[in-house]
């Protein structure tokens, strides 16, 4: 149950092959490409993937794999297509129309386009953050609540340990224990934004992928967000999407660069830093565009 | 300015440039302004002006009514019966026509809040964009229907169709005049309520939708909350508009004020009561005459206060995102 993202509890339409869930989905390690074989376990494998926006390609054959339990971060200039390739880990580009993806996307090696595939399942195994704070407009308690009734009935005492235990683990705890059910939206922005990680947190997510979640805070808040980042490493894979370099370079092990749509490379953090094998990657990095 | 500018960029006859001194039409200009500002000043004091008017008549009539020998404050407020036309004695007890008005009010909000709140649920979570675009527009063409057409409709359609299901209904109820009065105000839920639901920020969407809801969770206990003010105070201005309601109600609830929840029964309402005053022929100043106006005050205060309530909610739980 853990570890399929198959609806079990809907049989699939066409009795006609039951195959097993895994079996199905499950690529053949043959059909593997390289850039996974860099890592042992990676949590994704992305192959040649290609996105559209309509007609527009927004990514082009992109191929990754992103490290279980380490902090991957990606760069790249606007409209470069980082944030386009982290909605596609959770499929939340699904909700914009007319959008189209090819290639596979394998989550613990199944591919999370297949059509069997539970995307609510997917998105609670793979939680995100977003640019902007947006906490419900209820209580900070029920903000935290809020995933795991969508599980299922939870126990006021469980309710209660596991709020306790992701407002702990998102470095908000102290600040909002006596407060915890006054409105969410009476708390700072860097503030709400923890409470975003908290929330997605109380989900038990395998991965947690961060979109530019410090740009709309001031240094001191995005700071917190930055520790709180490398307090969650090790626990969560995490991806994080960011247009400040500094940032990448501090909270990372990992960074891509994109551009154009394209990851033009995708390498251990202080190596890119230091040593780009690219010539746009340096460019970019020394300032030179973007 | 030196001579050796060439003649293209400044003919010689023009005036020197960079002066800050106007033309002779200058003076023109700013009298047109002025008249401008004044006459659009003129127009919106106009609309205060005209309900400064109609408050100061309803309110001079009323304190008239007050002063006949036949009626009371306390029996206008104190008693249910209204019998402001036959019969020896004449009463004057406003609760059955507020009874009658409230029954078909009520019925009208059971039919349209539900059906109101799952359409623009629909339109504004649901439906495609193309879809919305179709829909959106016939749902208000129901807003451009006269009437008196669905007051035709009650009496002539949902009458007949109603008896099908119980002897019980008269040829006026209130059932079948608060059924088109639902219909009547639907555009109105529907369409303020699709506001306030597409008000709410996409942000909020994504972030439930982040978490594994699925679209109904995220419309139902997500964006509806969250837009749960603007859809109160859209009821509330529907309940007014179905309050205020005239022509369905005189055509297909009847003219038999009474105390009852009993939606197969003739009832009158405060509005269908005014109808029948004013078409009938009544003795101009008497007593029946200026109860009318008694009537009208105490609509107006009613439906007044529902706006306002409405638009207290709209500010007081309006929920502030940047």
């Amino acid at each position: 149950m853990e570890t399929t993202l198959v609806q079990e509890s809907k049989p699939p339409k066409e009795k006609a092959k039951p195959v097993s869930a895994l079996g199905m989905i499950a690529v053949d390690a043959a059909e593997r490409r390289t850039p996974a074989d860099e890592f042992a376990d990676p949590s994704f494998e992305v192959q040649q993937l290609d996105f559209f926006y309509g007609d527009n390609q927004a990514l082009t054959q992109v191929d990754m794999a992103i490290p279980r339990g380490e902090v991957t971060a990606l760069i790249g200039p606007s409209g470069c297509g980082k944030s386009t390739f982290l909605r596609t880990l959770n499929r939340m580009n699904d909700l914009v129309a007319e959008t189209r993806v090819e290639g596979k996307v394998l989550l613990d090696g199944q591919d999370i386009y297949h059509r069997q595939v539970d995307v609510v399942e997917l998105r609670r195994r793979v939680g995100m953050v977003f640019q902007r704070p947006n906490p419900f407009p209820i209580s900070i308690y029920e903000n935290i609540a809020y995933g795991p009734r969508l599980q299922g009935k939870v126990s006021k005492a469980d309710m209660d340990a596991l709020v306790e235990r992701c407002l702990h683990g998102a470095a908000l705890w102290d600040e909002v224990k006596d407060r915890l059910h006054t409105s969410a939206l009476g708390l700072s922005g860097g503030q709400q934004q923890r409470l975003c990680i908290a929330r997605a947190l109380a989900n038990e997510p395998e991965v947690l992928l961060l979109d530019e979640p410090a740009s709309a805070l001031d240094p001191k808040a995005t700071a917190r967000i930055e520790d709180l980042i490398g307090q969650l490493r090790g626990d969560y894979t995490i991806v994080i999407v960011t247009h400040n370099m500094q940032q990448a370079a501090r909270v990372s092990d990992h960074t891509g660069f994109f551009y154009k749509g394209r990851l033009v490379e995708c390498t251990p953090t202080a190596q890119m830093f230091t040593r780009p094998e690219h010539q746009e990657t340096e460019d970019y990095l020394t300032g030179r565009f973007g | 300015m030196t001579p050796s500018n060439p003649p293209a960029d400044s003919a010689p006859e023009s005036p020197a440039r960079g002066t800050l001194r106007g033309a002779p039409s200058r003076h023109a200009r700013r009298w047109k302004e002025r008249g401008i500002l004044s006459l659009l000043n003129s127009a919106a004091l106009f609309s205060v002006f005209i309900t400064l008017a109609i408050l100061w008549v309803l309110g001079a009539e009323t304190s008239n009514f007050f002063a006949q020998d036949e009626v009371s404050v306390g029996e206008f407020f104190g008693t249910a019966q209204w019998n402001p036309l036959l019969g020896a004695e004449k009463h004057f007890g406003i609760w059955s026509l507020v009874c009658g008005t409230f029954l078909v009010a009520g019925v009208a909000l059971l039919v349209a809040v539900p059906l109101g709140l799952v359409t623009a649920i629909y339109l504004s979570e649901y439906a495609h964009p193309r879809v919305r675009a179709i829909l959106k527009p016939s749902l208000e063409v129901l807003a451009g229907i006269p009437t008196v057409v669905y007051g035709f409709f009650a009496l002539t359609l949902i009458t007949p169709a109603l008896k099908t299901f119980s002897e019980g209904f008269g040829s006026f109820n209130a059932l079948a005049a608060g059924i088109a009065v639902g219909i009547l105000i639907l555009p109105i839920i529907t369409s303020l309520s699709e506001d306030a639901l597409r008000a709410v920020p996409q942000s909020l969407r994504d972030g439930a939708f982040g978490l594994g809801a699925t679209r109904f969770d995220t419309s139902f206990k997500v964006v509806f909350p969250a837009a749960l003010s603007g859809i109160t105070s859209a009821v509330l201005l529907a309940a007014a508009r179905a309050i205020g309601e005239t022509m369905i109600v005189a055509l297909a609830a009847g003219s038999t004020p009474k105390v009852t929840m009993d939606v197969r029964d003739e009832i009158q309402t405060m509005t269908g009561f005014m109808v029948q005053m004013a078409l009938g022929d009544v003795s101009n100043y008497g007593v029946e005459y200026y109860s009318m106006y008694a009537v009208a005050a105490m609509l107006f205060v009613l439906t007044l206060a529902f706006t306002l309530v409405g638009s207290w909610i709209r500010k007081r739980y309006r929920e502030v995102y940047d």
